[in-house]
């Protein structure tokens, strides 16, 4: 029989509902993993007693044939850039060290009241600024993969790290992300999961801590694409608290998987060969176009000709929407305080003290970019530079109906190794930034493994709104790739 | 453009984060290599284009003006620092 820590959700739900398992049964042996693999520092806060009641009510539910639905029962991670009421939520830096949120975050809040189980809050990059989760105030998170005949310590990719290390180390059946250039799909091509970005406005953004309001999307990590769609499921939906929540009904997805990728219209880029991929990367890309091919689709060559502008359009864009929005963590209201003589050095001394040295840098790059003199040369070229690129999505789409990428440069790389160069660090992001400037949905699958033995992904872009076809493909390339590596076992 | 020293105690202040005098110098090179790197949009042409500051394709909802939350003052303030007597606290401002 399957350990409970190695069914995938739809597994999980199925013997939950055939009665082979108890939500009680799941959690447990969750709680125990979680415990066994602290050295991975994939959380922030272990919440096990919760997990437990969760798991005895959702068990009771059952008893009475009051289940809820797929989730119900379901132990999940949940980032801990959400707020949850009662427990802590950090956002991985000093500044909210002891936050105590008196209200829950609608994501999170859905994924309760669909029944499932909290196990904990997992570590992240601090405020969700980068690709390695080496700036986290409670420390870096490692990967569970190591290379070939290698044991040094590999980072699990962010900002999600916490997250995709959860799941890829089988200490929960799945986790929320959050992606603002690819904080869900990079980290899940690390780790060799599953990680999906939705739509912009798919999921509510109300109560998840901000970094940069225009980009940030929640979205599921887990280990099967099916179970991505069943997550997403639980998470999505419209929110009148979040201005930019899109008031739409949440499709089925999982129901979209059983629908073939026969004439589907596959767009292949020609501008995402950037310099720096590595050839198992182009080769594993070829693959995957062969996969779908294969599977019945069709490729068509496609042109998104701003592409090598997106990266550097985010590096502007972003960093000023953080500057504004970090502008809340005063000392005053919430949070770490540091005395000052007046209020303006009581505000000086709180942020000196709270923030670390990579989110420091982002918020003086946003208010260099916003401030007189230069908010023109610099912000509103960088969003004109974003017109431009979500106009060559739309212009691609009159071709094809999904794209096909690959999802990072190279898999994970060692702790330390680009954390001195922060233009290097924000290159990893090169293929999943775009989708994020112009709001469309995007996953990352776990396609295959690099020479020296660590997972790579595949990168599909849908349309905006059209999680549907994009889960289709994800899953024919799921079925054709075969994935079931695992950390650990070479 | 170059970032200089003058130009990061500037942009410290505006965004009142009090910078040590010992990193002003390191401070002053990653963000002149950041702000060269972002300088290649130059490149792009972008007459004639509208800036893109969102891609919801919506306008704002309107609601009702009525109260819809409200008397909860204690959860407002049970993350303050220095709550006092339901408020929170700053140093003195006016004098």
């Amino acid at each position: 029989m399957t350990a409970p820590t190695d069914f995938t959700i739809a597994e999980a739900r199925d013997a939950l509902n055939a009665g082979t398992v108890s939500a009680r049964e799941l959690t447990e042996a969750h709680i125990a993993a979680m415990e066994a693999a602290r050295e991975l520092n994939a959380f922030i806060t272990e919440t096990p007693d919760r997990a437990l009641e969760d798991a005895d009510e959702s068990d009771a539910r059952r008893a009475k044939g009051e289940a809820l639905g797929p989730l119900d029962g379901i132990p999940l991670a949940i980032k801990d850039l959400f707020c949850t009421e009662g427990v802590m939520t950090t956002a991985a830096s000093h500044i909210l060290e002891g936050f105590v949120p008196p209200y829950e975050s609608s994501v999170s809040g859905n994924l309760r009241t669909a029944g499932s189980v909290m196990l904990g809050k997992t570590n992240l990059d601090e405020f969700a600024m980068g690709s390695s989760n080496e700036t986290s105030y409670f420390g870096n998170v490692e990967n569970p993969w190591r290379r070939d005949g290698d044991n040094r310590p590999l980072v699990p990719g962010g900002s999600s790290g916490g997250a995709a290390a959860a799941v890829s180390g089988r200490l929960c059946l799945g986790a929320t992300g959050t992606d603002t250039g690819g904080s869900i799909r990079q980290p899940a091509a690390f780790c060799g999961i599953v990680g999906m970005k939705p739509t912009y406005g798919r999921c509510s953004r109300w109560g998840v801590v901000a970094f940069a309001s225009s980009l940030d999307q929640a979205g599921p990590m887990t280990r099967s694409v099916r179970d991505a769609a069943i997550l997403l499921g639980g998470m999505a939906g419209f929110d009148p608290k979040d201005s930019t929540s899109a008031d739409r009904a949440v499709p089925d997805f999982e129901a979209a998987l059983k629908v073939s990728v026969q004439g589907l219209r596959v767009g292949i880029p020609a501008e995402y060969a950037v310099d720096g991929m590595n050839s198992e990367t182009s080769t594993l890309w070829d693959q995957g176009k062969a996969w779908l091919k294969d599977a019945g689709a069709e490729l068509v060559d496609i042109s998104l000709p701003h592409t090598k502008y997106a990266l550097p359009a985010y590096y502007i864009i972003a960093p000023a929407e953080a500057s504004s929005n970090l502008a809340r963590y005063d000392g005053v209201r919430y949070g770490q305080r540091v005395e000052g003589d007046d209020l303006t050095e009581l505000y000086e001394n709180t942020r000196a003290a709270g923030f670390g040295i990579e989110v420091r840098r982002r918020i003086l790059i946003g208010t260099y970019v916003l401030s007189a003199g230069y908010y023109d040369a610099y912000y509103i070229k960088a969003q004109k530079v974003r017109a431009l690129i979500a106009r060559d999505f739309t212009q691609a789409y009159e071709k094809c109906d999904v794209i096909l990428t690959p999802t990072t440069p190279g898999p994970a790389f060692a702790a330390g190794e680009k954390s001195d160069d922060p233009i290097a660090m924000y290159l990893n992001d090169v293929l999943t930034v775009p989708a994020s400037l112009a709001g469309l949905p995007a996953i990352s699958v776990p396609a295959g493994l690099s020479g020296d033995g660590l997972p790579l992904g595949l990168h599909l872009i849908g349309k905006a709104f059209d999680e549907e076809t994009m889960f289709r493909a994800a899953q024919a390339l799921e079925d054709a790739a075969g994935f079931d590596d695992r950390p650990g076992q070479r | 453009m170059a970032v200089d020293r003058d130009t990061v105690i500037r942009v410290a202040r505006l965004a009142r984060i009090k910078v040590p005098e010992g990193d002003l110098d390191t401070l002053a090179g990653e963000l002149s290599n950041i702000i060269g790197w972002v300088e290649q949009l130059e490149e792009v042409d972008t007459d004639g284009i509208d800036p893109m500051a969102s891609v919801a394709d919506m306008k704002l909802r309107w609601r009702a003006d009525e109260v819809t939350d409200g008397g909860i003052r204690d959860k407002v303030t049970s993350n303050a620092s220095d709550p006092r007597d339901g408020m929170f606290s700053v140093p003195k401002v006016i004098e």
